[in-house]
C-alpha cells in the first residue's frame, strides 16, 4: 500500500508540512546572512581585475572544475573526490525537488515527470550509492591509515580530522536517509516503485521487505526530515570551514590568474609612474589583500597537495603554503564573525605570519600548479613581502644586495664596468667577437645576459658557450655590456618594487635603443621576467629554443658520443622559471635527444612536478632555517632515477645543483652540467 | 628624549672592490659608489627604537659636502625626524679631533639629551665618540652593545669586552656613547621611502653658523701601503677555485686538515 507522503502527513494533528515549508525558509533565511557576512572582508579588500577574458575563463570552469582535472594528480584521493563531486552534481537535483516534495507530494523538476524523471532516478540512486561508498573509504583514509599531508604540525594547530570526518558522516547520512526515503516507499508498494538495482535504496528496500506498514511510514517520514534538516544544516555549516569550497570553488576557478609567470601590479588600476604617491605598499592587514585572494582563502579545501610539493615545506623550511590559506581564512573569521562585531584587524607578519616563512618562499610555482581549485599563491608571497619592504623588514644578509643593485645595478657590488669584461678573455676573445652594441652599429639579437651569467666565475663559462653557439650558427648578436643592468625577476619577487621599477625602465630604455628584433637570454629568470613583467621589447627566447632551431635547420652538427660518455645517463631538470612558469618542457629534451647516443631517464618529480633547487637569485644570499638542502634532496632524486649526469637550463640551478652534489657525497658519481654547455662540448664545430 | 645621531659617509663595502691610488697615500676614488658608515645604521636604528618606546626626537647630523645629503635622506627614510648637515670650506680634510670640534660645535648650539656615534666609521680610528664626549664634558661609553632606558636622566648600557663577555652599566645623561655593530637589526629603507623623504628640508649651518673656529689639523696621513711578504707568508692567485684547491692543498700539507 502507498505511504502517506511528508506533505500530507499528520502528526499529533499537525500536518508535517508546516515543518516542510517552515525548516527551508529559516534555514535559507539563515544561509543569506552568514553568506552576507562572509562577503563584508571582500567588500573591504583590495581591488582585482578578473572580469576580463570570459571564454578562457570558462574554459577553466569546464577543465578545471566541471572537468577536475587536477585530482587524478592524487589518485586515490582524487578518484574518491571526482565520485563525490559528481555525485553531488547528480544529486543537487533530487535535493532541490525533495524540498518541494515535502511541500507538494506529486512535485516534479521542470522535464522531470517523464522518461528523463525516470533515467534520471536511475542516476541518482547509484549517486547516492556511489558517493556512500566514496565518503566511507575517504573517512577510513582520514581516520586510520591517515595520509602524512593531512597532518596538522604543532606550530600550526589544531588536528583537522575531526572536522573532515565529520563531514563525510554528514554527507553519510545524507546519502542514507535519502535512500531509506525512497526505500520505505518502495517496500510499502513495490509494484508502483523500483531502485535501481543494487543501489543503496534497492538494498534498503529489500532489507525491509518484511517490515509493517507502520514501521515503513516512520521510516518514509523519519528519514525524510531528517535528511531536510541534515542538507539545511549542512548548507549552513558550509561557510564555517574547509567545506566552504563546495560553494565557492566555482567562482574561485572562473576569477583564477590566467597568466603564468607575472606577478600582480602593486595596486590594481594605478599607473606604474604614480606608485609613488601610494599610502600603502603591499599587504599588512588582510584588507590589503585582493577579494579573489580572500576567496582563495575561503576556499582552500585543506586537502594538503601545494604543501606535499613545496619544496621550502619538504626542507623544513617554516613555510607550508596549505597553511598560508589557513591561518588567514581562520583571521578573517576571527576579524569578521559571522556573530558580533567585526574585530581589530592585526598587522599579518607578527601575528598569523613570520618573516622567515614568507622569505622562505622560492617562487617555483609548485603549490599553484598543484592546487585543484587554482588557489594564488606566489602574488600573496610577494605581496607580503612588499609590505615587509616597506616595513623595513629585510634581513641584513639581502639588505646588502638590494643596497648593490641600487647603486650598481647588480647583486654583488660588481662595476658596470666588469660586466662585459668576459668577452675580453684572451681564450675566448680568439674564438668569438662579441659585439657591444651601440646604434650606430645595429644587431638583429641581443644576447641579455643578466647578472649571474655576467660575473659568475662559473657561469660565464655558460655565457661564453652560449656565445660561441649562436656566433656559429650565423646569428648577428651583441650585448649591451656595461649599460645592462639586472633584468629585476627576483628584485620584483622578494618584493622590491620601485628598484625593479627603476632597474626595468633602464633596461628597457637600452634595450629599445639597440634597435634589435629578439632577444636571447640563457636565463631563464631574465627571460621570465623580460617577457613577463616588461612590456614594449621585441620577442625573447631562451637559447634552448635557439638551438634547437640551429639543431633542426642543420646549422649544428654534432660529434659522436667520446669513450667517457660510454656511462653516462642523463636527466634533465627543469629550472621552474623555464617550465612551470613558461611551458617550455619539450625543447630542452628534444636538443638533449638530438645529441647523438644520447641515454636519458626522467625523474619521478619532473615536468610541472619538477622539484625547485632552492631558487635563484636573492634567494643565494639568504638561506632561511632548514634540515637539509632542495638541491641536495634533487640530486638524490637524480641517483635513484638511475641517472649520473644532471642538466640544467639555468645558472642558479647548476650552482646549487654543483654544490648539492658535493654535499650530498656524491663528487664522481654524480655532476652537473648546463645544456648549453654539454651541446657545445659536442658540436663538430 | 631627543637624540643626535652623527653619521658618515663612506665607500659602500657592499658595493666597491677597494684598491689603493697609486700615490698610495688613499685608496681608489674613481667609480666609489656611497653608502651609510655600517655601525651609524645601528646607532640610527638604535635611536628611532628609544624614542619609539620613550618618546622624543631622532636627529641626524653629518659633516661633509652635498653629497652627504644622500645618507642624511636615508637615515630620514628610516625614521629620523631631522636631518643637518654642516659642510664649510674649513671643514675639508678634517681628522678625527677637527670632526669631533665640529660636531661638538653644533651640538653646544643645541640641547640634545644622548648623543650617538658609530664604533668607528671607514678609517677605523673610532676617535670622535670619545673626543666630543670630552669636548663637551659628558661622560662616555664606547663600544655599546645594549641600551635601556632606566629614567629621564639614566641609561643601563652593555659594552662588549674581551672574549665576547658583556659588561652592564648605569650611565648618566646626557652622555655620548659609540654603538656597535650587532645590537639591533637595522631596518631596511627601500627605494620609495628614499624618495618619500627626498623634498623635506635639509639645514645646512657652515662654521659661522655653528660658532666653530678653525684650529687647523693636526694630525695627517702620509702613506697607505700593503705589507711586503714576511717570511712564512704566501699570496695565492688565480680563480676562486683554484685558490680554493691551493688552500686545502696546503691545509693538508700542513696537517691542518686531514
Amino acid at each position: 500500500m502507498e505511504l502517506v507522503a511528508p506533505a500530507d502527513f499528520v502528526l499529533w494533528g499537525l500536518r508535517t508540512q508546516i515543518l516542510s515549508i517552515l525548516i527551508p525558509v529559516v534555514a535559507l533565511a539563515l544561509f543569506s546572512y552568514i553568506v552576507y557576512k562572509r562577503l563584508i572582508p571582500l567588500s573591504k579588500a583590495n581591488r582585482d581585475e578578473r572580469f576580463d577574458r570570459v571564454g578562457e575563463r570558462l574554459g577553466k570552469v569546464f577543465s578545471l572544475w566541471l572537468g577536475q582535472i587536477k585530482q587524478p594528480r592524487y589518485m586515490v584521493a582524487g578518484v574518491l573526490h571526482i565520485a563525490i563531486f559528481f555525485g553531488f552534481l547528480v544529486l543537487a537535483l533530487r535535493s532541490i525537488s525533495l524540498v518541494f516534495i515535502g511541500m507538494n507530494a506529486d512535485f516534479a523538476l521542470p522535464g522531470m515527470s517523464g522518461p528523463l524523471g525516470t533515467l534520471y532516478n536511475i542516476a541518482k540512486d547509484y549517486a547516492a550509492t556511489i558517493v556512500l561508498i566514496a565518503c566511507l573509504i575517504a573517512a577510513f583514509r582520514r581516520g586510520v591509515m591517515k595520509p602524512a599531508r593531512y597532518a596538522v604540525p604543532e606550530r600550526y594547530g589544531k588536528d583537522h580530522t575531526a572536522e573532515a570526518v565529520f563531514v563525510l558522516a554528514l554527507i553519510s547520512v545524507l546519502m542514507i536517509s535519502e535512500s531509506l526515503f525512497e526505500a520505505a516507499a518502495i517496500a510499502a508498494a513495490p509494484t508502483l516503485h523500483q531502485a535501481a538495482p543494487l543501489s543503496l535504496a534497492d538494498m534498503f528496500s529489500r532489507m525491509l521487505s518484511g517490515a509493517s506498514q507502520g514501521t515503513l511510514q516512520t521510516l518514509h517520514i523519519g528519514s525524510y526530515y531528517v535528511h531536510d534538516l541534515v542538507f539545511f544544516y549542512f548548507l549552513c555549516f558550509l561557510p564555517f570551514g574547509k567545506h566552504f569550497h563546495v560553494l565557492t570553488s566555482l567562482f574561485n576557478v572562473y576569477f583564477m590568474r590566467l597568466n603564468k609567470g607575472t606577478v600582480k601590479p602593486v595596486r590594481y588600476g594605478i599607473d606604474e609612474s604614480k606608485l609613488e604617491d601610494q599610502e600603502v605598499f603591499g599587504v599588512h592587514k588582510l584588507e590589503d589583500f585582493t577579494w579573489k585572494h580572500m576567496l582563495d582563502f575561503y576556499s582552500c579545501a585543506d586537502c594538503g597537495r601545494c604543501s606535499d610539493q613545496c619544496p621550502a615545506n619538504i626542507v623544513k623550511r617554516p613555510l607550508s603554503p596549505r597553511f598560508i590559506s589557513i591561518k588567514a581564512r581562520d583571521q578573517l573569521f576571527k576579524t569578521y564573525p559571522v556573530w558580533g562585531e567585526a574585530q581589530p584587524s592585526p598587522e599579518l607578519i607578527g601575528s598569523i605570519y613570520t618573516e622567515d616563512e614568507i622569505l622562505s618562499c622560492t617562487t617555483c610555482g609548485a603549490c599553484e600548479e598543484e592546487c585543484p581549485i587554482a588557489i594564488e599563491y606566489i602574488d600573496k608571497i610577494v605581496d607580503l613581502r612588499r609590505g615587509m619592504i616597506d616595513a623595513g623588514m629585510v634581513p641584513q644578509s639581502l639588505q646588502k644586495p638590494l643596497s648593490a643593485l641600487e647603486k650598481r645595478g647588480n647583486p654583488y657590488g660588481k662595476t658596470a664596468k666588469q660586466r662585459a669584461k668576459w668577452i675580453d678573455d684572451k681564450d675566448f676573445a680568439e674564438l668569438v667577437e662579441v659585439k657591444l652594441i651601440d646604434p650606430e652599429t645595429p644587431v638583429e639579437t641581443l644576447f641579455f645576459v643578466d647578472s649571474v651569467s655576467s660575473y659568475d666565475d662559473r657561469i660565464i663559462r655558460i655565457t661564453k658557450d652560449a656565445a660561441r653557439l649562436m656566433d656559429h650558427m650565423g646569428v648577428d648578436f651583441g650585448i649591451l655590456g656595461e649599460e645592462e643592468k639586472d633584468a629585476g625577476n627576483e628584485v620584483r619577487r622578494i618584493g622590491e618594487e620601485m628598484l625593479f621599477q627603476d632597474l626595468k625602465e633602464h633596461n628597457t630604455e637600452m634595450i629599445q635603443e639597440s634597435g634589435a628584433k629578439r632577444i636571447v637570454t640563457a636565463d631563464p629568470h631574465a627571460f621570465n621576467t623580460l617577457k613577463k613583467d616588461y612590456s614594449g621589447l621585441p620577442p625573447v627566447q631562451h637559447v634552448c629554443q635557439v638551438l634547437l632551431e640551429g639543431v633542426v635547420a642543420g646549422k649544428l652538427n654534432f660529434n659522436q658520443p667520446g669513450p667517457d660518455d660510454a656511462e653516462r645517463v642523463y636527466t634533465y631538470h627543469d629550472p621552474c622559471y623555464l617550465g612551470r612558469h613558461n611551458l617550455l618542457y619539450d625543447e630542452p629534451r628534444k636538443l638533449l635527444d638530438s645529441l647523438p647516443g644520447m641515454k636519458r631517464v626522467e625523474m619521478v618529480k619532473s615536468r610541472d612536478r619538477s622539484f625547485c633547487c632552492s631558487g635563484g637569485g636573492l634567494m643565494l644570499f639568504y638561506e632561511p632555517e632548514e634540515e637539509v638542502r632542495m638541491g641536495v634532496l634533487r640530486v638524490n632524486m637524480a641517483k635513484e632515477a638511475g641517472a649520473n649526469v644532471i642538466v640544467t637550463a639555468c645558472p642558479f640551478c647548476l650552482i646549487n645543483m654543483e654544490d648539492a652534489i658535493k654535499i650530498a657525497g656524491l663528487e664522481g658519481r654524480m655532476e652537473a652540467i648546463d645544456l648549453t654547455e654539454l651541446v657545445a662540448g659536442r658540436v663538430a664545430w | 628624549m631627543d637624540i643626535l645621531v652623527c653619521v658618515k659617509r663612506v665607500p659602500d663595502p657592499a658595493g666597491n672592490e677597494i684598491q689603493l691610488n697609486r700615490a698610495g697615500n688613499d685608496i681608489e676614488r674613481d667609480d666609489l659608489v656611497y653608502a651609510v658608515n655600517e655601525w651609524d645604521n645601528y646607532a640610527v636604528e638604535e635611536a628611532i627604537q628609544i624614542v619609539d618606546k620613550a618618546g622624543g626626537s631622532v636627529t641626524v647630523v653629518s659633516v661633509g659636502t652635498d653629497e652627504d645629503e644622500e645618507i642624511l635622506r636615508r637615515e630620514m627614510a628610516m625614521g629620523a625626524e631631522k636631518g643637518v648637515l654642516l659642510t664649510d670650506d674649513a671643514f675639508n680634510d678634517a681628522d678625527g679631533y677637527k670632526t669631533a670640534a665640529i660636531l661638538s660645535a653644533y651640538v653646544g648650539k643645541n640641547k640634545f639629551d644622548l648623543i650617538l656615534t658609530g664604533a668607528q666609521a671607514d678609517a677605523g680610528a673610532g676617535q670622535v665618540g670619545g673626543m666630543m664626549a670630552a669636548m663637551l664634558d659628558l661622560p662616555y661609553a664606547s663600544l655599546v652593545n645594549k641600551i635601556e632606558v632606566d629614567s629621564d636622566t639614566a641609561l643601563t648600557i652593555g659594552r662588549e669586552i674581551e672574549g665576547g663577555n658583556q659588561e652592564i652599566s648605569s650611565i648618566e645623561l646626557p652622555c655620548v656613547l659609540s654603538i656597535q655593530t650587532g645590537i639591533n637589526e637595522p631596518r631596511y629603507v627601500s627605494i620609495r621611502g628614499i624618495r618619500k623623504v627626498a623634498s623635506l628640508e635639509i639645514p645646512v649651518f657652515d662654521a659661522a653658523g655653528i660658532g666653530f673656529s678653525d684650529s687647523g689639523v693636526k694630525m695627517q696621513r702620509l702613506e697607505y701601503f700593503q705589507p711586503e711578504l714576511g717570511a712564512g707568508a704566501e699570496m695565492l692567485d688565480g680563480s676562486d677555485e683554484e685558490m680554493a684547491d691551493k688552500v686545502v692543498e696546503l691545509l693538508k700539507a700542513k696537517g691542518g686538515l686531514k
